[in-house]
């Protein structure tokens, strides 16, 4: 299987996902309230499936937090 | 009632969510402060660890709204991605808008918050800017589309009060019609009392609650400040004078003439 090395929150990862949404399965993050982001562009969650996973991209995925 | 955006709120307080000893403590401070509104953030998830959908169950319940911000955010193009993620995870069109130029005083950058304010109000967004006192900036934040301004009282978590308040007295009176929140570096309830006393509309807290000894104690203290403050304001203070005015009447004083 073609894996592809992206970095996702700062580390890097492999993955055999061709888009953005399967990745995030992949990741863990399976059905958790999460946004995200690549090479610094929002992705909306209805656009992760028809974003797909390059070489080299840097991914966020960002959730909520704490904050002032 | 204070009215931002088109909602109305009865509380003056809105709370900031970081940085408390415990979930617990965090929920029952929001509900010893009345607040309606509390700033939340975004922040990297683990897939394996997953904890932001704790706290975001959390806020749910307290069943507030929020006003998710761009902490952290050094560049207006940065700002303007976070508030986007924000729109999506948060399902409002309210942003805290900040854009940090320096390290040491976490003071705005304020060219690049026009920059992302014109941008997000454009796409959409209902934006409050945290910035300085700074008339020309206001003016500008204004022109870009914000309908409030959330101006700094002293370097965020400082708790120093206001750190120029004659700066802003000055923006107070310059935009007289335009909601404004203190936002960030009060200290204690009296910090606050001044505040709304100045006329301001409401303050936004976070450190000065979350880091005191009694969260939930300071909480409430807090929202007895704003509500006297709000109250001595409406009833219109005394002009302050240099010289004695005596209280009790003179006429009728024993011992004269």
């Amino acid at each position: 299987m073609k894996t592809t090395r992206v970095l996702v929150n700062g580390a890097w990862r492999e993955t055999g996902a061709a888009d953005l949404g399967a990745a995030l399965c992949d990741f863990g993050y399976g059905d958790s309230i999460v946004s995200t982001a690549v090479n610094g562009e929002f992705v909306a969650a209805t656009a992760r499936t028809r974003t797909p996973v390059t070489e080299g991209d840097r991914i966020e995925v960002l959730a909520p937090m704490q904050g002032g | 009632m204070l009215t931002v955006y088109g909602v109305e709120l009865r509380s003056r307080l809105l709370l900031g969510t970081a940085r408390y000893p415990s979930p617990a403590v965090l929920s029952a401070a929001v509900r010893a402060s009345g607040a309606q509104v509390v700033t939340v953030a975004l922040r990297r998830e683990s897939g394996a660890e997953r904890a932001g959908q704790s706290f975001w169950a959390l806020i749910r319940d307290l069943g507030v709204r929020v006003l998710p911000n761009t902490a952290g955010c050094h560049t207006a193009r940065e700002a303007v991605t976070t508030a986007l993620m924000a729109r999506e995870v948060f399902g409002t069109p309210w942003i805290k808008l900040e854009v940090i130029g320096e390290d040491d005083t976490l003071q705005p950058d304020v060219f690049g918050l026009v920059e992302a304010a014109a941008t997000l109000v454009a796409q959409g967004f209902e934006v409050f800017p945290y910035t300085t006192e700074d008339l020309v900036v206001a003016e500008r934040l204004l022109a870009a589309g914000c309908r409030v301004l959330m101006p700094w009282g002293a370097p965020i978590g400082s708790g120093r009060g206001l750190n120029n308040p004659h700066g802003l007295a000055a923006l107070r009176a310059h935009f007289p019609e335009v909601p404004m929140i203190i936002d960030a570096g009060l200290g204690v309830p009296s910090h606050a009392a001044r505040v709304m006393e100045m006329g301001f509309d409401a303050v936004l807290l976070n450190t000065a609650v979350a880091q005191a000894g009694d969260p939930v104690r300071m909480a409430a203290a807090f929202a007895q400040a704003v509500e006297a403050g709000q109250a001595a304001r409406a009833a219109g203070p005394i002009e302050p004078r240099d010289l004695a005015t005596p209280s009790t009447p003179l006429p009728g004083t024993a011992f004269r003439g």
